[in-house]
């Protein structure tokens, strides 16, 4: 068990570090496609950490959603408006706006990082057993029926508001 | 024999190396297959001609030859080309093919993982392929590789929908994700309290049947759902640019998947590994259970190139209305129907 636990230790750092490295590079490269491709070495890396955590069944709803769906939205929207190789100097905000985004992103890892720090303080967590299917699927419809019921409702709405503004006539 | 493996129980390490070469092995070896039996044989009896002839015994080393051709040819990318997403995307697109693998179970024992989350698995990392295509058809710096590139997107994203829906049949009546699970409550089911045969779900899942082969039919870009790569049109889309051992990289993807799809979709309505009046249980189905599914994709691969063979490509709308209007509100009431038998019988 210790053994184990110290691989998972190394791959979770390893794993983390690729996510920061990839997240750097989705903002601070000049290519807006290579910065999508960088998003999707982020994604997959958190979809490896839910692995670690021992939850199959929402790693491979990260790889389905993000991976497969959204990122190849992002590069659907990306290559049928401006799709150019090689570096796009356009792309660049401002030195204000870059300062802005920074302090807010240390703000927000400030928060985030205290809110989880406080939640768990000191506290224990037991072993790690790998979730079965069948008990997601039991506490959604369970424990979770009302928020699921809701989220969907509101998935629906930003359905039909996306077709208002698509559609012209 | 087939005690000698039931008691085969090797440490992880050997267990994993033995997986990967398993899996490296098979999958240009099923590539082979599917592409000298069909796209060479079947192919050239369904039209009336012969077919290969010169290379081996009738012909059947052909495909060994063309892939040796490849191999030797010289690696080009085009000058505007994004060298390295240029280069990967072939990776990724056989990194898709090659995840596959590693759910399709062979027997009880003999498959590489038997994930509780199965086919929600398997249809998540098909889905990684598109990836791999879009990478190809930007980096190519090529007009009619970006429209193949945007047309396998669309396509893809379209025909990923009822390919889940269709699933979710099978999965309400199996009551499990995992594909062994599947397999195991077909062979254990019984009609109506008649066990002779189990319960394929084929006979009850015709619908859901129809609509996957028909998915996974576009998924693989194949006609007659070959808009992405259609030669008369955008010589050969996201493709056009490659050469050598890089195509040969997008030809055995292809064809490894069309494999594993046929696998999965006799694991899910054919009945998987399992036989009829041989319980599930027995210790045979170490030889066995691998025949027995070889000979279920050989069958499921026909019908997918059966159509190959016999239609006529769709137009770009075609294709999407006959996702949309047809596939999807079929597979809906499908689940429909599905769910309240199973919560009725």
């Amino acid at each position: 068990m210790f053994g184990l636990l110290v691989a998972q230790n190394i791959a979770f750092y390893v794993i983390a570090a690729l996510i920061v490295f990839g997240a750097l590079r989705v903002v601070t490269c000049k290519n807006l496609v290579h910065a999508a491709l960088w998003l999707v070495l982020v994604l997959a890396g958190v979809a490896g950490q839910y692995i670690l955590l021992a939850a199959e069944f929402v790693a491979v709803t990260q790889v389905l959603v993000y991976l497969g769906a959204i990122v190849v939205l992002f590069l659907f929207g990306i290559m049928l408006t401006r799709a150019k190789t090689g570096h796009d100097l356009e792309l660049d905000n401002p030195t204000p706006a870059k300062v802005g985004a920074g302090v807010i992103g240390v703000l927000l890892l400030g928060v985030m990082g205290y809110a989880l720090w406080d939640a768990w303080r000191g506290q224990e967590l037991g072993d790690i057993v790998v979730q079965r299917t069948a008990e997601v699927s039991d506490s959604l419809f369970s424990t979770y029926l009302l928020p699921f019921e809701v989220i969907s409702v509101l998935l629906l709405a930003a359905l039909i508001g996306a077709i208002v503004l698509a559609r012209r006539d | 024999m087939t005690l000698l493996l039931a008691a085969f129980d090797p440490p992880y390490w050997v267990s994993t190396l033995i997986k990967v070469l398993v899996i490296s092995i098979v999958v240009p070896t099923t590539a082979l297959i599917l592409g000298m039996v069909f796209l060479f044989k079947v192919m050239s009896w369904m039209q009336s001609r012969l077919g290969p002839q010169e290379a081996g015994p009738r012909g059947t080393l052909q495909l060994l030859a063309d892939g040796v051709k490849f191999l030797q040819k010289e690696d080009i990318a085009p000058f505007g080309a994004d060298r390295f997403i240029f280069r990967t995307a072939p990776l990724v697109v056989l990194m898709s093919t090659l995840l596959l693998y590693v759910a399709l179970p062979a027997s009880a024992h003999l498959v590489v993982s038997d994930l509780d989350v199965g086919v929600f698995y398997v249809l998540a990392v098909s889905s990684l392929s598109v990836l791999g295509v879009l990478m190809a058809g930007w980096a190519s710096a090529n007009k009619y590789s970006l429209m193949g590139g945007l047309r396998a997107a669309g396509q893809l994203i379209a025909y990923e929908l009822p390919m889940v829906l269709a699933v979710l049949g099978v999965v309400i009546q199996a009551g499990t994700l995992s594909l062994n699970g599947i397999v195991f409550a077909q062979a254990n089911g019984s009609i109506f309290g008649w066990d002779a045969i189990g319960n394929p779900y084929i006979l009850t899942q015709f619908v859901g049947f129809f609509i996957f082969l028909a998915a996974v039919q576009a998924e693989l870009t194949q006609p007659p759902f070959d808009m992405p790569v259609a030669e008369s049109e955008i010589v050969s889309g996201y493709q056009v640019e490659y050469t050598g051992f890089r195509f040969l990289i997008f030809f055995l993807a292809e064809f490894a998947t069309a494999f594993v799809f046929a696998g999965i979709a006799s694991v899910l309505f054919l009945g998987g590994w399992a036989v009829p009046w041989l319980d599930t249980a027995s210790d045979w189905y170490y030889v066995l259970g691998p025949v027995v599914l070889f000979a279920k994709v050989m069958i499921v691969s026909f019908i997918i190139f059966w159509v190959r063979f016999t239609y006529p490509r769709f137009r770009e709308d075609q294709l999407q209305s006959f996702a949309w209007k047809i596939l999807i509100p079929l597979a809906l009431a499908n689940i429909v129907v599905t769910s309240v038998l199973k919560v009725v019988l």
